[in-house]
């Protein structure tokens, strides 16, 4: 500590070991907090549903998605990400998911939301399976934190069904 | 900086850094803003900075009292012995 230099270097050293220290106990903060996040999601149209020319089946449909996600957000939250996947079983695959619908959520002001849209991604099986398939659709989400451990969660919607007929 | 300065100078920057860090940390956490505590430690880590590392007149409250060239002269370096085992312990000093 004699010199101007090692005084500097060593309050730098210093300061950025204790910047990270109240970093880790931010985040370490985030698992004080027990949130308790609802959705739902309703179909209200199956637009179309088809086998494509390459032989798998595709369909198309309209959702209301409303979800209130505000219990999420702590103080060390940057953003949350959402996405909706149709989840299903078929003879070769136990777990399909297909991602049909996905946003970010910048802030707690816009984590409960409610959204009327199509499937934003197509969703299309690998194979012709999907013909009077029962599935769930489930709301997941990445809790992105602005130090520190990521969370995921979700939420699993079921008793959904597409019709037996192509249309 | 003499000693005694030195050893203020660490212990004031070490304790303010400490300190800043628990106060910027709580006021964030109760105000719910990251912002708020990232920009407290920052103002926390300046002002430390200004304080402790700079040379200032109060941490050269007690300079060391040199001797007096005079006073060597008075007494001077021992002789070089002719004892071999004791050559590089003189030589050394």
């Amino acid at each position: 500590m004699h010199s101007f230099g090692y005084r500097a270097n060593a309050l730098l050293t210093f300061a950025v070991t204790l910047l990270a220290l109240i970093c880790a106990m931010s985040s370490l903060s985030d698992n004080l907090n027990s949130p308790s996040p609802s959705s739902h999601v309703k179909v209200l149209n199956i637009n179309w549903f088809q086998k494509s020319t390459q032989g798998n089946d595709e369909v198309s449909m309209t959702m209301n998605i409303s979800a209130n996600l505000q219990s999420l957000f702590t103080w060390n939250t940057k953003q949350v990400f959402v996405f909706l996947a149709a989840e299903y079983e078929t003879p070769k695959n136990s777990l399909n998911q297909v991602s049909l619908w996905d946003g970010i959520i910048p802030s707690k002001e816009h984590a409960k939301f409610w959204i009327h849209t199509t499937n934003k991604y197509r969703f299309t099986d690998q194979g012709s399976n999907l013909q009077g398939k029962e599935f769930n659709l489930t709301l997941h989400w990445h809790v992105m934190p602005k130090t520190g451990k990521m969370f995921a969660d979700k939420i699993v919607m079921s008793g959904f069904s597409l019709p037996v007929e192509y249309r | 900086m003499d000693w005694q300065g030195q050893k203020l100078s660490e212990q004031l920057m070490q304790i303010l850094l400490l300190a800043f860090a628990v106060v910027a940390f709580a006021t964030g956490y109760v105000l719910g803003s990251f912002q708020t505590m990232l920009l407290i430690y920052a103002a926390g880590v300046v002002i430390t900075t200004l304080i402790t590392v700079p040379n200032w007149p109060f941490f050269n409250r007690n300079p060391l009292k040199w001797l007096d060239p005079s006073e060597a002269e008075k007494h001077p370096k021992p002789q070089i012995s002719s004892n071999s085992s004791s050559k590089k312990k003189t030589s050394k000093k």
